[in-house]
């Protein structure tokens, strides 16, 4: 029998996911073709590892200062200068974290006192309600439908604010919609938040992976900067998930109080993750092919998929699509359990992203094409199988 | 270079359906477009790479680079003496670049007699040719971007958020 423990009472309170005994089941299970991953099929590009071996045999084992090689903070600034006209103080204003997971919690725990509102879009990504709760938030729910396309409902927002929200966690490209936005629905938002005293924590990990339009930093729009945290990485853009590497960017005195946890308790980015990500930043060449291919695959999938009735919307970002369940009448879980034991088929449950989205489930599209071919001839025999028992 | 083009480089089996689907055109374009570069000698034909390692019945072929010196022909250049070269059905490809030699042979035998014997009695007699070195290839790591020790194992967790 397992004795209780006296855990801290947040900690206790994070919701014990049903999701995760399915995970495990997939998890145990072999030969599955999985479309429920959150990372890209490639392994990083040879000319990054190939620095990171590199740095190892010149011998750098050791700390950086907390907020991480200034030469790496510099080639960041540059970047994103070049990329997006942004312009952040590389000594200041950037913090480089263990990836966007860490940035995250810093930027929460930093804003956020006892009881302060966050506002969270969902679906949602499983970290950010509980990086609130944990920072002793609440949480703000504000649901995108698919009625919608899942984009933000500007007049459920307005609502929302009238709570005086410490925060807004944003995420597009989204995990788990795909859905991104563009310059003027972005600005169009900004108009709105910017009418109250709102801090804007923008998870834009999946930038570069963007198909219909070029990505805009929210930070990036008029009078934005001030009032945002910026979080980007390499994981996604760069096939670096293991590599733990991300950024922070925003207005100097959050960095800096980032800075303070992050010295206590990370210290600083591994060292060896931090060179080879400079190197990724010489040259965007593999993203963009990756990205191609991710976009055909998108292609293929999606189209496949309306085809065989599971309604989805075209993700404009990231690697995954949100597709409803109801044609096979049953829920997210049952459906993604039945799917990986009769087809040996893994997707997540859309339960896993907010317990109103049952009618869904996510399919992650960075998985070769010729699996997701098989994948999907599969999907289409379960879902006759399913629909003859009825 | 044409998407189409790209992904037939890479999979010659890819049917006409996935054709169009990861391009976003219709099957009926997709097949008349193939039909216009086969037609151009744009596409020219579809290959399969064999790892020829793994069959015990072409093991002991060999192949060699073959570095061939000419002389260039008033009016006609390499390419007169190229063409008599590659027309042997031996040289299985010839590429003429600059350096040191002139021509860069893969010729292809059955053993090392073979080859040797077509260098010594078919190659180095032509009038234009100075001299030849022969390299015999002795293994393949990666050819044409593919590498031939395929990397095990999948590594990613099959699922997580």
């Amino acid at each position: 029998m397992l004795i209780k423990m006296k855990l801290n009472r947040r900690v206790n309170n994070l919701a014990p996911s049903g999701i995760r005994k399915f995970f495990d089941l997939v998890l145990g299970m072999k030969e599955v073709i999985s479309l429920g991953v959150g990372e890209p099929d490639f392994v990083t590009p040879w000319k990054i590892r190939e620095k990171a071996i590199f740095a190892l045999e010149e011998g750098y084992t050791s700390y950086t200062s907390n907020k991480g090689l200034l030469s790496l903070r510099r080639a960041l600034s540059r970047f994103l200068k070049r990329k997006y006209n942004l312009v952040y103080n590389p000594e200041k204003e950037i913090l480089i974290t263990a990836g966007v997971s860490e940035g995250l919690d810093l930027a929460c725990r930093v804003l956020l006192e006892e009881r302060e509102r966050a506002i969270v879009s969902y679906p949602a990504y499983v970290a950010y309600p509980a990086v609130v709760s944990l920072a002793g938030g609440e949480i703000l729910p504000l649901f995108c439908s698919d009625k919608d396309n899942f984009q933000i409902d500007l007049g459920q927002l307005e609502k929302l604010l009238v709570q005086k929200p410490k925060l807004i966690i944003l995420n597009y490209p989204n995990n788990p919609t795909g859905i991104s936005f563009t310059r003027s629905q972005l600005r169009e938002l900004w108009s709105l938040l910017r009418r109250s005293d709102i801090y804007i924590v923008s998870d834009e990990i999946y930038d570069l992976i963007s198909y219909d339009f070029p990505h805009t930093p929210f930070a990036s729009l008029r009078g934005a900067k001030k009032h945002t945290i910026y979080l980007g990485g390499f994981s996604k853009n760069f096939a670096m998930t293991g590599f733990r590497l991300g950024f922070a960017c925003g207005p100097e005195e959050i960095i800096s109080a980032m800075t303070k946890i992050h010295s206590f308790t990370m210290l600083c980015a591994p060292i060896v993750s931090q060179i080879a990500a400079s190197e990724a930043l010489v040259s965007e060449t593999e993203a963009h092919l990756m990205v191609r291919e991710y976009r055909r695959r998108r292609d293929f999938i999606v189209k496949s998929l309306n085809e065989l009735g599971l309604t989805t919307p075209m993700p404009q970002g990231a690697f995954y699509c949100f597709s409803s369940i109801k044609a096979a009448r049953m829920e997210s879980l049952e459906f993604a359990s039945r799917l990986l034991y009769q087809k040996k088929v893994a997707v997540v449950p859309g339960e896993a992203f907010g317990a109103e989205y049952k009618n869904f489930v996510r399919i992650s599209f960075a998985s070769p094409l010729e699996e997701l071919k098989t994948a999907i001839s599969r999907i289409k025999d379960f879902l006759a199988a399913a629909n003859k028992s009825r | 270079m044409d998407e189409l083009l790209e992904l037939l480089e890479n999979n010659a089996r890819i049917s006409l359906e996935d054709l169009a689907k990861v391009t976003g055109r219709s099957q009926k374009e997709v097949a008349s477009r193939i039909k216009k570069y086969e037609k151009k000698g744009i596409i020219l034909k579809y290959k399969t790479l064999i790892n020829k390692n793994k069959l015990r019945e072409e093991k002991d072929k060999v192949l060699a680079l073959i570095e061939v010196k000419i002389t260039p022909q008033k009016d006609l250049g390499f390419d007169y003496i190229a063409e008599r070269i590659y027309k042997f059905e031996e040289v299985k490809t010839c590429y003429l670049v600059s350096g040191t030699f002139d021509l860069l042979l893969v010729v292809e035998g059955k053993d090392i007699q073979t080859v040797a014997n077509f260098v010594a009695e078919k190659l180095a007699p032509l009038n234009s040719v100075r001299g030849t070195t022969t390299h015999f290839l002795l293994k393949k790591y990666k050819e044409d971007g593919v590498i031939f020790e395929k990397t095990k194992g999948k590594r990613r967790l099959s699922i997580a958020y």
